[in-house]
């Protein structure tokens, strides 16, 4: 009964078709809005210059047993270890069971090429960087919070939720890696 | 005492021009003949030193702009050159740098006086809300301006801070990127962090003038809580002017020589040593803490072993506050009516302190030197991360346990029928001493 209220008089038919043009210019002025709203978000996403810097590369040779050496890639600090036989047997008799986030040592060096623990030097809780030698487990130590990782970089006590990250990176020569 | 009676006449020819123009003389006026309530003591007059303290920050802050360059190669030699070589700009950089800390100093008092007399509550909830969107501009404001130095502390600060939001699942790292401009933090960022920094105090002052049109719409709280009632408006309130721009000038004074105490005679005593060396990217301070204002947030932010966990408790802390208006249950604003509210009003201010004091320890610490512990979990049990877990667990219990429950199951005291009675009537319906009390406070 109401409905038919509504439309007897003719008004509601030009009503529906006035409820599409607001509609349909709410909706344009959405759209334009986001259409504008865009590239001033989008701006601040890493420039063409930023994302060039993508690549290193790095002479092995550089690093003598026991040293560690660390490098900047991508603004941030990436270790390089030339680990010890007493290091990587640690890093390999450490049982899966034991790790908060498992990972076997194989799978975070390149076959061959063991003594070379290339990581991503920052704490995967915040950020900072951890520093060598001082942790509970005979790798990493980071003083921001606390997190003690070992001669894996794999995380053993503390915040971060998960190992030290590796890097993509492929050997080049026997002597020479490209990190990126 | 909202939209009080116009009481002003203009005098001159101007004037009246003006008046039927742009009545921006009779808004003055009115502001200052504004009916106050006439028993609001001296932890009333922050909002006023906080409105100093915003000009101070403003006015310095545009002049070292024009000093300082935001770039990661030129920032820190920038700074340098102001404290050595700028004509005064060793002053200005120490008020700058000093002001933000007594920005705080008085918003925490602002924000404490408000929370122990009831501002928050009706009709009052905007007032509180827009001041906590102004608490929360403050912070983000303050971190972005320690970043611009672009030293030790303002870089691995930034680190930590930004990786807060990388911990938001599925989208946080996306986000991350976003806001540094690459992968870490690098020039981009130190950009954006100098053209939001420029823009944030400018908002806060339009949320300002948001946060006094509430005041004003919805009328002073004062120390007693109650609403002066239409026929008690003569009696209980007194013109702005003089009264409170005389009390407000005096607190501003005096709070200025707090200010002038650090500028010029521990104007580092506040800051870190660590940020007058240069950012490197490679190598991370031994000890890295945020400035003293944050470390509460920081404490709540370490005692969850959850990394996610630990960022949702930290917003949380200041999120709980945006909601305080409907988690207080109690009719009564004041808590000087409300003793047992009043005793843990006072064990939450000394938990606040416990928590900034636990925030500048290192968790593994123990509290109490050589005394026996034990493992508990993943701590020693006397250790900074136990004790601030304690004070982190009071935080929220205060906000989400007690304010709904002490206010259903407390008995107020009496509560005076107006802010004139506990004065006049020989305080039967107030102790005498709790009425002493509030003036010592003063």
């Amino acid at each position: 009964m109401t409905e038919s209220v509504v439309n007897a008089d003719g008004e509601g038919q030009d009503a529906t078709r006035r409820d599409f043009i607001h509609i349909a210019a709410g909706a344009a002025a959405v759209g334009a809005g986001a259409m504008v709203a865009w590239p001033l978000i989008n701006q601040m996403n890493p420039s063409a210059d930023t994302l060039a810097l993508s690549t290193i590369e790095f002479d092995l040779t550089k690093v003598q047993e026991g040293q560690q050496v660390v490098i900047k890639w991508q603004g941030k600090p990436v270790f390089v270890r030339y680990r010890t036989a007493a290091e990587i047997e640690a890093a390999r008799s450490t049982p899966l069971g034991d790790l908060k986030d498992p990972q076997a040592d194989a799978e975070r060096v390149v076959e061959g090429h063991e003594q070379y623990l290339v990581l991503v030097g920052s704490c995967t809780h915040l950020g900072c960087v951890p520093t060598f030698g001082t942790g509970d487990y005979g790798g990493w130590f980071c003083p921001c919070h606390g997190s003690h990782y070992d001669t894996s970089g794999r995380i053993r006590k503390g915040p971060a939720p998960t190992n030290l990250v590796v890097p993509e990176y492929e050997y080049l020569t026997d002597s020479r890696v490209r990190i990126g | 005492m909202s939209e009080h009676e116009s009481t002003y006449v203009p005098k001159t020819g101007f004037e009246r021009w003006m008046d039927s123009r742009l009545p921006i003389i009779r808004f003055g006026a009115d502001y200052m003949s504004l009916p106050t309530p006439k028993n609001l003591n001296y932890w009333y007059t922050f909002g006023a030193i906080l409105a100093v303290c915003l000009v101070t920050q403003i006015l310095t802050g545009v002049v070292l702009a024009m000093h300082y360059v935001p770039n990661v190669d030129l920032a820190f030699a920038s700074v340098e050159r102001i404290m050595r070589d700028v004509n005064g700009g060793w002053l200005i950089r120490y008020v700058h740098a000093n002001g933000a800390s007594m920005f705080f100093i008085a918003v925490y008092i602002h924000m404490l006086r408000g929370l122990y007399y009831g501002s928050y509550k009706a009709p009052r909830e905007m007032i509180w809300i827009v001041g906590c969107v102004i608490f929360f501009l403050l912070i983000a404001t303050a971190f972005l301006g320690y970043v611009l130095p672009w030293g030790q502390m303002s870089f691995h600060g930034a680190v930590v801070i930004t990786n807060l939001i990388g911990s938001v699942p599925v989208v946080g790292g996306p986000i991350l990127t976003w806001l540094q401009g690459g992968p870490s933090i690098d020039n981009a960022t130190l950009n954006r962090f100098f053209s939001l920094h420029y823009l944030l105090p400018f908002v806060i002052a339009g949320c300002v003038v948001l946060h006094l049109w509430a005041l004003h719409h919805a009328g002073q709280n004062n120390p007693v809580g109650i609403l002066i009632p239409k026929d008690r408006l003569a009696k209980d309130t007194v013109p702005f002017h003089p009264y409170y721009t005389v009390k407000d000038g005096f607190a501003i004074v005096l709070f200025l020589i707090l200010f002038a105490v650090f500028v010029f005679y521990m104007p580092n005593a506040l800051g870190h040593a660590d940020n007058y060396i240069p950012a490197n990217p490679l190598v991370t301070p031994a000890h890295i803490v945020p400035e003293w204002y944050l470390l509460p947030f920081y404490a709540i932010l370490r005692a969850i072993p959850d990394k996610f966990g630990g960022v949702l408790a930290m917003g949380g802390a200041i999120a709980v506050l945006f909601i305080l208006p409907w988690l207080d249950t109690s009719k009564v604003r004041s808590m000087r009516y409300r003793p047992q509210m009043r005793t843990q009003f006072i064990i939450f201010v000394l938990v606040c302190l416990g928590l900034g004091w636990c925030g500048a320890q290192l968790p593994d610490a123990p509290v109490v030197p050589g005394m026996p512990s034990f493992q508990l979990f993943d701590g020693q049990l006397n250790s900074y991360l136990w004790l601030t877990r304690l004070f982190t667990a009071y935080y929220f219990v205060f906000f989400l346990v007690l304010m709904p429950w002490l206010g259903l199951k407390e008995t107020p005291r009496p509560v005076p029928l107006s802010i004139s009675e506990p004065v006049l009537s020989g305080g039967d319906a107030l102790p005498a001493g709790a009425a002493a009390q509030a003036e010592k406070k003063g």
